[in-house]
């Protein structure tokens, strides 16, 4: 069962920001919708190999090999604010850790 | 108490495919701002990730090469976080099923003391884009061209155990990378990149200790300070008989001190899940034995070589094999003159000292393999003195010329000539009767005198060895007359 926190944290996750009881029909929507999930895992799958992929195909790659990318006025033409070519944004700090 | 450092490595190296992990834009380093971006760089709806066959081959040829077991299964998987510089809300990684697991590298520490670190796996995945922070604007200014570069992250076991060794085991890794020539391994653009995990332990104690890890050091020498730093705060701490709080750490080259990094959040937040997008990639064994065939010598087993077979010392063995093009130019060097010793001297004391000189390194060199090992080899069959080819030398480096051609032009061949040297060697007894004749009666010193007088009366042109010989021979046979 989801609870209201929960919905919660994964907002936060999400970068959602939910209104007043929102939070509360959310769990509701989740939790009917996890139960039929619950419904599924009754189910005897184990000589089911976990899947990832559908249509099970593989290897499916391209060669090193460059093609032009987006004009830049394209590419950056949703962009709120800019300077000069980068993409500005509000200040970022101290966070740069992530790969 | 007596504490041990225990530290592991993730190494993150950018591979030099030409193109991203997932679309065909460049990966050109240094090029103008979001020049390098397309839709799905920005995370557009409906843009589809296909993977470069590439990183997949050098994610193997380095499995190989830290002797790693490498997956036939393979998934990428979403690693979800948001920053400006993911437009995608998430980095195409791989999660629980590694390419690479299980390997290990050995590292020297000295030229005496050899360990292997554990390699506990490597895994391919894509880079983020790169931001600028303003202060005085306030702003954060976003670059999206290195967004989607690949990345082979590589873990080690916890098995390093002083900051030295830390940062020894990257030099190897960045070395190996370089051999294999998927990454130029450059730290200052950022191409190699280091966190590091550090603990501290009494000694003796089997459990680990409650570690710290440092994020995003950026040169050799930071990973030393920052572990150094950290090793110390560390032990201050456990000293006082306090606790180690677990966090991630940013260290601070200017300070040269570490400070916690702000509301990061946690791994288990991250919501991995396997990526829809991208089909599995399968490692049959033939795919595994192309790449094998396609290796290099990595410079463990040269530098072995270059000691057991070609007589260097391991010091000389290690100068020449750090890295694969000085290595490359020693042996080539060597085909030509097949002379082990003489190659390695030239190569690493005359030809090194001069580019250092000028600023450059070996695939800019004036000087040739093929003409250095030729005057070698105009040393060893006497044509020309050392001291003649030190001059020679010179002049090769100043003007790309052949030795031959040198010696030819200035007229430096080495007189070998026995009757040539003799007839000298008369000349010169005539004109110096009273040394000669003190000579004569037993007194060795004036030996020194009359090969000083034959070398110069030739312009140092003669054979020194055969000048010696040759007067002892002529002051005999007229001390017997």
């Amino acid at each position: 069962m989801i609870g209201e926190d929960e919905v919660k944290k994964i907002a936060l996750l999400s970068h959602l920001n939910l209104e007043e009881g929102e939070s509360v029909s959310l769990a509701n929507e989740l939790n009917s919708i996890l139960g039929y999930v619950d419904k599924l895992q009754k189910l005897d799958t184990t000589s089911v190999e976990p899947t990832s992929h559908v249509h099970g195909s593989k290897n499916i790659m391209r060669p090193d090999v460059t093609s032009p990318s987006m004009p830049t006025e394209l590419a950056l033409s949703n962009t709120p604010e800019l300077s000069g070519r980068f993409i500005k944004v509000p200040i970022i700090i101290e966070q740069n850790g992530e790969n | 108490m007596e504490y041990e450092t225990v530290i592991g490595l993730e190494v993150h190296v950018q591979l030099s495919t030409k193109s991203k992990i997932f679309c065909a834009s460049s990966t050109e380093f240094g090029a103008d701002p979001n020049e390098h971006v397309d839709a799905l760089t920005l995370g557009m709806p409906g843009s589809l990730p296909v993977l470069n066959k590439t990183v997949v081959d050098y994610a193997i040829m380095l499995g190989l090469a830290m002797n790693c077991e490498i997956r036939n299964f393979n998934r990428f998987a979403r690693k979800h976080y948001f920053y400006p510089d993911l437009p995608k809300g998430y980095q195409i990684s791989q999660f629980e099923e590694p390419i690479c697991e299980r390997g290990y590298i050995n590292v020297s520490f000295s030229p005496d003391s050899q360990r292997p670190i554990g390699i506990k796996r490597i895994h391919m995945e894509e880079d983020a884009g790169k931001n600028i922070h303003d202060m005085r604007t306030e702003a954060s200014l976003i670059d999206l061209n290195r967004a989607g570069v690949p990345l082979l992250e590589i873990v080690s076991e916890p098995d390093i155990r002083s900051p030295a060794e830390a940062a020894c085991y990257l030099r190897a890794v960045r070395q190996i990378c370089r051999y294999l020539r998927i990454s130029d391994g450059n730290m200052e653009e950022g191409s190699l990149r280091c966190d590091a995990n550090i603990s501290l332990r009494p000694v003796g104690e089997m459990k680990f200790g409650t570690r710290t890890e440092i994020k995003n050091i950026n040169s050799f020498r930071f990973v030393e300070k920052a572990l150094e730093y950290e090793t110390a705060r560390q032990l201050s701490l456990l000293k006082a008989g306090k606790q180690i709080r677990q966090e991630t750490l940013l260290f601070d080259s200017a300070s040269g001190s570490t400070r916690p990094m702000r509301g990061k959040e946690e791994s288990s937040d991250y919501r991995y899940f396997p990526d829809p997008d991208l089909p599995p990639v399968v490692v049959e064994e033939r795919w595994i034995r192309e790449i094998r065939s396609q290796m290099p010598k990595l410079p463990e087993q040269i530098s072995k070589e270059l000691v057991e077979i070609y007589g260097l010392t391991p010091y000389d063995a290690g100068v020449l094999t750090s890295e694969r093009d000085n290595v490359d130019f020693y042996l080539a060097v060597y085909d030509v003159c097949q002379n082990a010793k003489a190659a390695c001297n030239w190569v690493t004391s005359e030809l090194f000292g001069a580019l250092n000189q000028q600023g450059l390194d070996i695939s800019t060199s004036p000087v040739n393999a093929a003409n250095l090992g030729a005057l070698i080899k105009l040393i060893d069959s006497e044509i020309i003195s050392g001291k003649m080819a030190k001059s020679v030398f010179e002049e090769m480096f100043k003007t790309s010329a052949s030795p031959q051609e040198i010696v030819e032009k200035q007229g430096l061949k080495q007189i070998t000539s026995e009757d040539e040297i003799l007839s000298i060697i008369r000349q010169v007894f005539d004109a110096n009767p009273s040394q000669l004749k003190s000579l004569l009666e037993g007194n060795d010193r004036l030996h020194g005198f009359f090969v000083g007088q034959v070398m110069k009366s030739t312009g140092g042109s003669a054979n020194p060895k055969k000048v010696n010989e040759l007067i002892s021979r002529e002051a005999q046979r007229l001390a017997g007359k």
